[in-house]
């Protein structure tokens, strides 16, 4: 990932091609109950027990839209820069299968409530915008249990009605390195707005990828395969690695390509056609007679502007021009709201600088060995940040601080009491240390001479000595300055 | 629009009814002329008229975003013509 060019093409056996990818996101918005009933929305409960009579589609039953659910996907469009539509409809797609009770999904088909908008991917060759077609809500469907009977199917309908928003990128990504970046961006900016909690164990993040290729100058789009339902970053880039160079094969060896869906089996790691799902495609859209056209006034999209947290975008941009850190330093801070909120809090009392590249190092180093995230860090902020006051004022070296940070892992305690009851303070007096340095050096005369005569690699062996003696103590400047002045004598 | 054979078994396999062929012909037949009935609204000129998906003019209703539905599985399922208790039961579906 550290090119500074963009060089994703796939050579054929007669042409090069570029990689044309589309996706299509579905994010399950944060809310409590569904998006068109009660029911809790809530992860890992019993099965079917958060089901109502709307959500498992009885006889009779009405719709009634959530209206945080709105406000949500009004924030993330928001969020995405994007339009926000005053006036959008709710269809019904239409199709059969056994965990969608309806026999049809409430979704949004030609006026979704959130129209075109933009996200700006850091990519190492540069700054990318990607262009957002739309965003619309939707219900999920119910979870259908294959592997529990040999004969049977069993369907759980705590998804069922789950409200999701549909985020449709314009075909503007080009490689799985900017799918990657876009996704965990995409996530980001939801996870800053509340949204949606990006859990993809959970399947709070799924995605479709439309695929297709085309030879390089061509301007013309290929035809494209849609692989369904990939859920982790790392598999949607390997479908579109696999597919991508199934399609250059096939176009090399003259052939067409069939617009079509695909399914990637991630075992096998290729797709493959879902012929099941042809006819499907016939979902005979229609305006739900059960709900009525969704206004919304200026006043609310304007209300909830005003609401919006600092975005990662902008708070980049502070952290590089207030806080000096570079864009990469900044990138990586911004990346989760806890992770930048931490480091703001340290950063205030301590050096900003020092601070960010402390946490980058051992802060993240322990935490990702621990199998914790910054929310429940052993280590308060506040102590951190006097960790890294006591190194920036030479009170201890960075080899001592290291100890120091170990020991607040395990305690959770204030650095300076560790400090100070073990006696970890750095010597830095010139006296006390030019009194440790003369003992050493009169127990090693035959070194000096030595080191005097042109073998000054001992200079190495001096400075271990005086570590040794000190106990690791002494400041390592200091330690230099002086050996160098009486080594000279 | 004329609907023929080919489309009346379409619109059934969608629909899940199953339609014999003497039935089909009957229905071709009976849709078509129904088309040509509804086909008269083509004449009139909508060029710079907006769809319309609902002719009430009250505002979509909506609710606060809090629980209290759900919990009647025992309920919900005793409906179901095969559960185990906590599942529906159906026959495999797997692509």
């Amino acid at each position: 990932m550290s090119k500074d060019k963009f060089d994703y093409y796939i050579e054929g056996k007669k042409n090069k091609y570029e990689v044309i990818i589309g996706l299509e996101v579905h994010a399950q918005v944060s809310s409590n109950s569904k998006l068109f009933s009660g029911s809790a929305t809530k992860f890992g409960a019993e099965p079917n027990s958060q089901v109502s009579l709307i959500d498992s589609a009885f006889p009779g039953m009405l719709p009634v839209i959530n209206k945080e659910c709105i406000n949500q996907a009004i924030r993330t469009g928001l969020g995405l820069n994007a339009k926000i539509n005053n006036n959008s409809v709710f269809d019904r797609k239409n199709y059969f299968y056994a965990d969608l009770p309806q026999g049809y999904q409430i979704s949004q088909y030609k006026n979704p409530i959130v129209g075109e908008g933009k996200v700006l991917l850091d990519m190492p060759y540069g700054s990318k915008e990607i262009g957002i077609e739309r965003l619309h809500l939707e219900q999920d469907a119910g979870k259908s249990i294959h592997d529990m009977d040999p004969t049977n199917t069993y369907v759980d309908l705590n998804r069922s009605g789950i409200a999701l928003m549909e985020i449709v990128s314009k075909p503007d990504l080009r490689s799985p390195d900017e799918v990657n970046v876009y996704i965990k961006k995409l996530r980001t900016i939801m996870r800053y707005l509340g949204t949606c909690d990006g859990n993809m164990q959970e399947g709070s993040l799924r995605a479709d990828v439309n695929v297709s290729v085309r030879k390089i100058g061509d301007k013309k789009l290929g035809t494209r395969c849609e692989i369904k339902n990939v859920n982790s970053i790392k598999f949607m880039q390997m479908a579109i690695e696999y597919e991508s160079n199934r399609q250059v094969e096939m176009l090399d060896d003259g052939k067409k390509i069939d617009q079509e869906t695909r399914l990637f089996d991630t075992k096998k790691n290729e797709t493959r056609s879902m012929r099941s799902k042809e006819d499907a495609h016939d979902y005979r859209y229609f305006p739900d007679p059960d709900l009525l056209p969704l206004k919304i006034e200026q006043k609310l999209i304007d209300e909830l502007k005003k609401t919006l947290p600092e975005l990662p975008d902008n708070k980049k941009e502070r952290f590089i021009n207030d806080y000096g850190l570079n864009s990469y330093e900044a990138n990586v801070l911004v990346s989760e709201k806890d992770i930048s909120d931490y480091y703001e809090e340290v950063a205030k009392l301590s050096d900003k600088k020092l601070a960010a590249t402390w946490m980058m190092g051992d802060l993240f180093a322990m935490l990702n060995d621990k199998g914790l995230n910054i929310s429940n860090s052993p280590i308060s902020a506040k102590n951190f940040a006097e960790l890294v006051r006591s190194i920036k004022s030479g009170e201890i070296s960075g080899r001592i601080a290291k100890e120091v940070f170990e020991i607040m892992v395990e305690s959770g305690e204030n650095p300076k009491k560790i400090i100070e009851s073990k006696g970890m303070k750095q010597q830095s007096d010139p006296k006390e240390l030019e009194k440790i340095i003369n003992e050493i050096l009169t127990k090693n005369k035959d070194k000096v001479d030595q080191y005097k005569s042109g073998k000054e690699k001992l200079f190495g062996f001096f400075v271990g000595q005086v570590m040794k003696q000190s106990g690791g103590k002494a400041n390592p400047q200091l330690t230099n300055e002086i050996l160098k002045k009486l080594l000279k004598g | 629009m004329s609907i023929d054979k080919d489309k009346i078994k379409h619109i059934s396999k969608l629909a899940r009814i199953s339609i014999d062929s003497k039935k089909s012909d009957l229905l071709a037949k009976d849709l078509t002329s129904i088309f040509k009935f509804i086909e008269q609204l083509n004449e009139l000129n909508t060029d710079k008229v907006e769809p319309l998906s609902s002719i009430l003019n009250t505002p979509l209703r909506s609710r606060e975003d809090k629980i209290d539905d759900g919990k009647i599985r025992e309920k919900i399922l005793k409906n179901s013509p095969k559960n185990n208790e906590e599942f529906f039961v159906v026959p495999k579906v797997i692509e």
